[in-house]
């Protein structure tokens, strides 16, 4: 019993150790890619100690701040359905992460676990009947909050995350067909081959069309810009959200960074060959352990060597700039990047060949699960870019867009694919 | 439609690669990707100002808060001739003439006093004095209190008013 609940119980708490760690950063990314999209320097004004991190304490100030705030409901509103809904927002992308795999296995004192919570059968049916439940959630806070706009920002989000489910699960079906299979696990094992020996047979590949109405549909369910109409508010204040504040209102924002999490997860689980590091299954990484264990130190060491350089440009550039301890942080910085530099650098040259099967097998892993990470931050980046490229559809331009143009071009994909599929076999 | 209607197309129709849509977001998100890169390498070359520290040059001609102008002996060189306060458009100029004992000199304001809040800085008040006596060249645009009566400055106060400008208060004064 032991034995099987222990390592479910680590594997969720590495999970939700990953989905928390990364909101915080996300926030900060967030804001900093916008300011630099806008020619802006971002936050960059908190600080614990003299250090500001480029920023990266601001959502430590804003989790303060919403934990003090007075945690007010509208008088005629709903209390039991409006407390409910910020909890259900929360609650329902944290389940998703249960089927997605985050590697294939680790071996550890001579058992072998995969590396995902649950690997259901029926894993993908999952993904989509839970991220559907996130529907519930918007219509409850909406509707309870007894306010026009919340009802109305409630009515447009449901209308839009249907309407664009259903390309979303036809996107994906020419997949299914190709890798016959809805378990997750095997749909990555399956990305994992090469056709003509040279190209991974990734699902962007093998669907290019599917790939990009499936990362357009992900963006409309996420609700971030070209697609927050449910939030719009230009027109409806902050659409569903609008009568929530404190934590309630931080459950909100944190549920949607968890969903743009899960989001990317998904596009790269399905199209971006989820664990797969391209071109390096795991027998040809557990064969070449150290020398890859020596360039994964190498790109390391100049990484941080070039964080380091950007560093310590900055210290000359701003001496005295504010005439406080504010001005040592980029030195401070710059030091601890030369270090991991060096370090890095050292275990480089000291050539660490002698990796044993063990050692080879967890470098494996990790590497699996650093290429997922990889993948999904890159996924995240990505959306980030989109918002603060792309203005706002309007209602009808995106009703047209899910109703006239995704719609059929997914079931055309899914014929072809299908005579496609039929054909080969 | 008649040819002698014009047409204004309020931009040209979108050709089919513009149509759809791929291409031209993807020519947008470089656009984005080109300013973020530059902004990444080149931090320290954005315009902002780091304001609490920094400062932005303002010209010299910028209006900033009123000082009032000394005589060489110290007293202020207005003659309380009321001109400012009833140029003013503010209506936030409030003086109370007194008898100077210089008989040359005729009046002098016993009371000299400006309501900061009302001030919309325009600069009348410099141009009607007849004897240079409100000038608002301090340079100083940061006026902050925690109280409503602490912007209601009176005579002693802009007499002494200055960043950089009492050092010369009395040049070219009767």
């Amino acid at each position: 019993m032991i034995e099987v609940l222990l390592p479910a119980l680590l594997k969720i708490v590495f999970m939700l150790l990953l989905i928390f760690g990364l909101v915080p950063p996300l926030i900060w990314a967030e804001r900093k890619v916008s300011a630099f999209i806008q020619d802006r320097t971002g936050p960059n004004r908190a600080c614990i100690a003299g250090f500001r991190l480029a920023g990266l304490v601001h959502p430590i100030a804003d989790v303060m701040k919403l934990l003090f705030k007075e945690d007010f409901a509208p008088d005629r509103a709903h209390k039991r359905l409006y407390s409910l809904a910020p909890f259900l927002a929360f609650a329902v992308p944290l389940c998703t992460y249960a089927v997605l795999p985050f590697g294939d296995y680790l071996d550890v004192a001579g058992r072998r676990i995969p590396l995902v919570v649950a690997d259901l059968d029926v894993g993908l049916l999952f993904v989509f009947a839970v991220a559907s439940l996130g529907t519930y959630a918007v219509v409850l806070a909406g509707w309870a909050s007894n306010n026009k706009f919340t009802f109305l920002g409630a009515v447009r989000a449901s209308s839009q995350m249907i309407s664009y489910e259903i390309s979303m699960g036809l996107a994906v079906m020419g997949l299914l067909l190709i890798f016959s299979s809805l378990r997750l696990t095997d749909i990555v094992v399956g990305q994992g081959a090469l056709i003509w020996g040279f190209l991974p047979k990734w699902g962007v590949v093998v669907q290019p069309l599917g790939a990009l109405l499936f990362i357009t549909a992900v963006n409309a369910e996420l609700n971030r810009t070209p697609f927050d109409l449910p939030e719009g508010e230009s027109e409806l204040v902050s659409g569903y959200v609008t009568e929530y504040s404190s934590m309630k209102f931080a459950l909100f924002f944190m549920a949607e960074y968890c969903n743009l999490i899960i989001g990317s997860a998904l596009i790269a689980t399905l199209f971006f060959g989820g664990w797969n590091v391209p071109w390096l299954p795991r027998p040809v990484i557990e064969a070449n352990a150290g020398t890859l264990l020596s360039l994964n130190l190498g790109v390391v060491a100049v990484v941080a060597g070039l964080a380091a350089l950007l560093y310590f440009r900055r210290v000359g550039r701003e001496r005295g700039r504010f005439g406080d301890w504010r001005d040592r942080e980029p030195g401070i910085l710059g030091g601890l990047a030369a270090l991991v530099a060096l370090a890095a650098a050292a275990s480089f040259l000291l050539r660490p060949w002698l990796v044993g099967p063990a050692g080879a097998s967890l470098l494996a892993s990790l590497m699996q699960v650093g290429a997922f990470a990889a993948k999904v931050v890159f996924f995240c980046w990505l959306f980030i870019w989109i918002r603060w490229t792309l203005p706002r559809y309007r209602y009808d331009q995106l009703m047209h867009l899910g109703w006239k143009i995704m719609l059929p071009l997914a079931l055309a994909n899914l014929a072809v694919t299908a005579l496609w599929v039929a054909a080969v076999s | 439609m008649s040819p002698d209607k014009k047409v204004h197309r309020w931009r040209e129709p979108m050709n089919l690669w513009e149509r759809l849509y791929v291409g031209e977001i993807l020519r947008g998100m470089t656009i984005t990707l080109k300013h973020f890169v530059r902004n990444i390498l080149r931090t320290g070359e954005m315009p902002t100002v780091q304001y609490p520290e920094q400062h932005r040059e303002y010209s010299p001609r910028f209006r900033g808060r009123h000082r009032l102008m000394q005589r060489e002996d110290g007293s202020p060189r207005c003659v309380a001739c009321f001109m400012c306060s009833t140029v003013c458009p503010a209506d936030c100029i409030h003086i109370v003439a007194g008898e100077h004992p210089d008989p040359t000199v005729e009046k002098f304001p016993e009371r000299f006093e400006i309501d900061l809040l009302r001030c919309v800085y325009c600069g009348l008040c410099e141009e009607a004095c007849p004897c240079d006596a409100i000038r608002m060249d301090t340079g100083i645009y940061e006026i902050a209190a925690d109280d409503r009566a602490k912007f209601y400055v009176d005579k002693e106060f802009l007499l002494n008013d200055s960043e950089n400008g009492t050092q010369d208060a009395s040049a070219g004064g009767r």
